[in-house]
């Protein structure tokens, strides 16, 4: 083999090693589900509060795996995600250690939280109903429950419902009723779905424009994303077309489910002190008003300002189901997703 | 033909111990093998429970799809590749000189970057169907039939669009390289166009088109997005959700096996179509064949044939995404610059790699002259049929050993910490690619060198030269246009790559495949338009060397 060859791609090679990021003094380092688009903003904020610098790794899968491999060198302080599920798959795996900031467990309610604090919210995310303006009236439609009505024959959309989201939806169902009650309502709404479960939240939104549904699940941030939306103005006219229904919200009922983003401290961190003083901005006022106004979630805080169209959707009464409950009840959610032939 | 020298000899260890080259190659095996071991480890557990609950439910679904979406892919670039291959290599028609690189084009495109272009047009509320709403008179969905695009078919439509060109370049390459002079021979004794075609052409071409069916195969079996985007259930969609919803790695890991299992049983076909016929290349340079040129109503079916599959798999996509580009400019350009440099680099180093890699491998294997060795270079490349990112998972543990052993050891010798050698650079990405795309050179390669007779060693070999130099002075200019065509491979289909990229890549570190998917996944594709276009338009840049090397090649000999 020709030597010049070989030795330029050692020289390559070697070139990116030396590359590794020098490690600055000030740091904290994070491995996120989130998106760079919505963590950017944040991290900014904090890094000109504090002088601290935030690398980010934005992660898919495989976390908590690439967390193990490392060992003692995991370079990353904290992980951050977008659902419960998420968070579960780190803290099964043992890597998480418990946050004592009294900062946090002032502002964090308790069914939000771990019981020993391995993981907390920084928002709330609520899976509503979609409903169309028209065809559906109001009051039609109350209950989760109702949804398995034969009255919606044909006339439902979802994602898929092995998506974290549905799956976590379907979780609470059986936390709360048991796995009996949620199969048969499981098969009750496959029967009134109006074509297979497929595409994302918006595109449920998109669906009910053009007709294909009267009713879909989805998150409520999306109407926000939606409705403020100018570079793809076509998707504002399908936020205009949509009411959000929250979902038992009778006296006694359960309440609106909700997911969550959160947060997890990493026992191999090596700047736990800035990792907690991020976490603690992150529930701050500022943080908070970032992501109720940047990406329309509900804040963990309580008296936050948030968005002006956000709040016209209604205000609603939440689930307060432990959402470690929730999550303890995924595996049994998947499966009956495939028991029920849901994407089938 | 010939008769074969090889394969009856056993697997000697006296041989082996004499050529540095053979061990060599055997490293090379043991290294690329490493992901798979791991995975074997992994799945060490008794998974009992979700066997039985898969087995009661879905399990035989994901088994189905997986098979039609293989059966559909193999059927279709088969006939796409083969079909487009021969009619640029045996006629002339107008825009030939164009559609000859041009149908290599879909190759830049990733399949779910296809998949969103298609559906956006064609659901229930794209262009397509609203135009039919208006200018019908339908109101809903229930008052007319149109083919789900969200379907097994849908899957099989797109991925046979963007998998094509394998078929295409290989296919190509053989009718070039050896069935002009057999098949003008045909032609001459009195056989018809089709006759000659069949008896002779095809034959010659199918261990090269067998090569291109397997390798867009492969990719089928791992393919995730696209299936999930469409809403096909496939064995690939089976093992995350047994990874991430049930909780159960060792449990996904077995699913992963089983995959491998049906990629041993499509490479044992393969080599058992290639075996029942060798074939060898007795000179460097060969004829050209001669294109008949086509007139009238034939010459624009031709043109139009072949234009078909560049519209569907390259230009819509690049009208589309170019659509979204203008509309999305003012994104930040420091970041896509930044990327662009990431994802640049990391190909170009992959490929070099990759090949270099591939070639020691098939050298190897064609030294040893053992049909072990060729079986031990064969489950080399097995990482190829493994989702990416279950592959990452596989490569992520031995190196986290790997870098901390060095870093532990490092730190008593030296004092000096290396901390994550590997996984926490680009170095670790770089291996990966290369472990994953191995298939892509080592089968590039070795068909091409399968080509050369045995004869030309031992005639080189007698005059002194050591197995090396016969290599460099001999073999490399021969096959010189298949090394390009292994490294433009690895060198598109890593600027691609997506769930390896996303699990290995160090600290702020983005290439333009996490940036389209970062945005992809905050459900504004059209946002990430310009990074979804470079890779394409990078896949355009090796799609021309490659086109002018086969062009050479072709006109080589006139030129003498």
């Amino acid at each position: 083999m020709n030597k010049s060859v070989f030795s330029s791609l050692v020289a390559v090679l070697a070139s990116l090693v030396v590359a590794t990021p020098a490690l600055a003094a000030e740091e904290v380092n994070l491995y996120s589900y989130r998106q760079q688009s919505l963590l950017q903003p944040l991290t900014d904020a904090f890094t000109e509060e504090t002088g601290i610098k935030v690398n980010v790794v934005h992660a898919a899968k495989g976390l908590a795996e690439k967390i193990k491999a490392a060992g003692e060198n995991n370079p990353a302080d904290l992980v951050l995600t977008v659902d419960i599920g998420r968070l579960e798959e780190v803290r099964a795996a043992g890597l998480f250690e418990a946050v004592n900031s009294p900062v946090i467990d002032e502002v964090v309610p308790a069914h939000l939280r771990h019981p020993d604090n391995l993981w907390f919210a920084l928002t709330t995310r609520a899976r509503v109903v979609y409903a169309h303006k028209d065809r559906v009236k109001e009051g039609e439609l109350n209950s989760l429950k109702d949804l398995a009505d034969p009255k919606w024959q044909g006339r439902i959309c979802t994602r898929s419902g092995k998506h974290v989201y549905n799956i976590g939806l379907i979780a609470s169902v059986i936390a709360e009723d048991g796995e009996v009650a949620a199969e048969t309502w499981l098969k009750g709404l496959k029967a009134n779905l109006a074509r297979k479960p497929q595409g994302n939240d918006r595109a449920q939104a998109k669906a009910i424009f053009e007709g294909q549904c009267d009713l879909a699940i989805a998150n409520r941030y999306y109407m926000g994303k939606m409705f403020y939306n100018t570079k793809s103005p076509e998707q504002q006219e399908w936020a205009e077309k949509i009411r959000v229904v929250y979902l038992d919200q009778d006296i006694g009922g359960r309440g609106q489910h909700i997911n969550i983003s959160g947060a997890g401290l990493l026992k191999t961190a090596k700047n736990k002190d800035n990792a907690i003083k991020l976490l603690e901005f992150l529930v701050g006022e500022k943080a908070q008003g970032l992501y109720a106004t940047a990406n329309y979630e509900e804040p963990v805080r309580s008296g936050i300002k948030t968005d002006e169209f956000i709040e016209s959707l209604g205000d609603f009464k939440a689930d307060r189901i432990s959402l470690q409950e929730v999550a303890d009840q995924r595996a049994a959610a998947a499966r009956l997703v495939d028991r029920v032939g849901y994407d089938m | 033909m010939s008769t074969t020298a090889n394969s009856t000899s056993p697997f000697s260890l006296a041989r082996l111990r004499f050529d540095p080259w053979v061990w060599l190659a055997l490293a090379i095996a043991a290294l690329a093998i490493i992901p798979i071991a791991t995975i074997l480890m992994l799945s060490w557990a008794d998974n009992q429970e979700i066997w039985q609950h898969l087995l009661d439910t879905v399990f035989w679904i994901y088994v189905k799809n997986t098979l039609l979406l293989c059966l559909g892919v193999a059927v279709f670039t088969s006939l796409m590749g083969t079909g487009a291959a021969w009619l640029v290599t045996r006629f002339n028609f107008p825009l030939k000189s164009v559609l000859v690189w041009a149908l290599l084009l879909p190759l830049a495109v990733p399949s779910y970057i296809l998949a969103f272009v298609i559906t956006d047009q064609l659901e229930y509320a794209g262009f397509v169907q609203k135009t039919l709403r208006t200018l019908f008179g339908w109101q809903t969905a229930r008052d007319y039939w149109f083919p789900e695009i969200r379907s097994i078919q849908g899957a099989i439509a797109v991925l046979s669009l963007v998998l094509y060109p394998y078929v295409y370049l290989l296919a190509r390459a053989a009718f070039v390289e050896q069935a002009a002079q057999l098949f003008e021979m045909s032609r001459c004794l009195g056989k018809s166009q089709t006759q000659s075609f069949f008896k002779v052409a095809l034959p010659l071409a199918r261990p090269a088109i067998v090569v291109g069916v397997t390798l867009a195969l492969m990719e089928t079996i791992n393919e995730y997005g696209t299936v999930e985007f469409f809403a096909v259930p496939t064995l690939t969609a089976g093992i995350f959700d047994v990874w991430l919803n049930m909780s159960s790695l060792s449990a996904a890991a077995q699913i992963a096996l089983m995959l491998v299992s049906f990629s041993i049983l499509l490479l044992g076909l393969e080599r058992y179509s290639r075996n029942a016929g060798k074939f060898y290349k007795l000179t460097g340079q060969s004829p050209t064949m001669f294109a008949e040129p086509l007139s009238g109503f034939k010459a624009w079916l031709a043109t139009a044939l072949c234009l078909l599959p560049i519209s569907l798999g390259f230009i819509l996509p690049i009208t589309v995404l170019t659509n979204y580009a203008l509309r999305n400019l003012e994104q930040g350009l420091d970041q896509y610059l930044n990327s662009a440099w990431n994802s640049f680099s990391l190909a170009i180093m992959a490929a070099l790699l990759t090949s270099i890699l591939g070639l020691l491998l098939a050298y190897g294997v064609r030294l040893s002259k053992s049909n072990k060795m060729r079986s031990i270079a064969e489950a080399a490349t097995l990482g190829y049929a493994i989702p990416g990112a279950v592959l990452a998972v596989g490569i992520l543990y031995p190196l986290g050993v790997f870098d901390n052993t060095v870093d532990r050891l490092m730190k008593a010798w030296f004092d000096y910490p290396t901390g994550l050698l590997l996984t926490g650079t680009g170095g670790a990405l770089v291996l990966a690619y290369s472990l994953r795309f191995i298939a892509l050179s080592y089968r590039t390669l070795d068909a091409s060198l399968t080509k050369i007779t045995p004869e030309m060693d031992d005639a080189s070999r007698i005059l002194g030269s050591r197995s090396g130099k016969t290599l460099w002075r001999i073999h490399l200019p021969l096959i010189r246009p298949s090394v390009l065509t292994a490294m433009l491979l690895v060198f598109v289909d890593t600027m691609k790559e997506l769930p390896i990229t996303l699990i290995l890549r160090p600290f702020n570190f983005d290439t333009l495949s996490t940036q389209v998917w970062d945005l992809a996944s905050l459900e504004q594709l059209e946002q990430s338009a310009l990074a979804a276009l470079t890779i394409l338009l990078a896949g355009i840049i090796p799609v021309i060397i490659m086109s002018r090397n086969i062009g050479s090649s072709e006109r080589r000999p006139q030129g003498q």
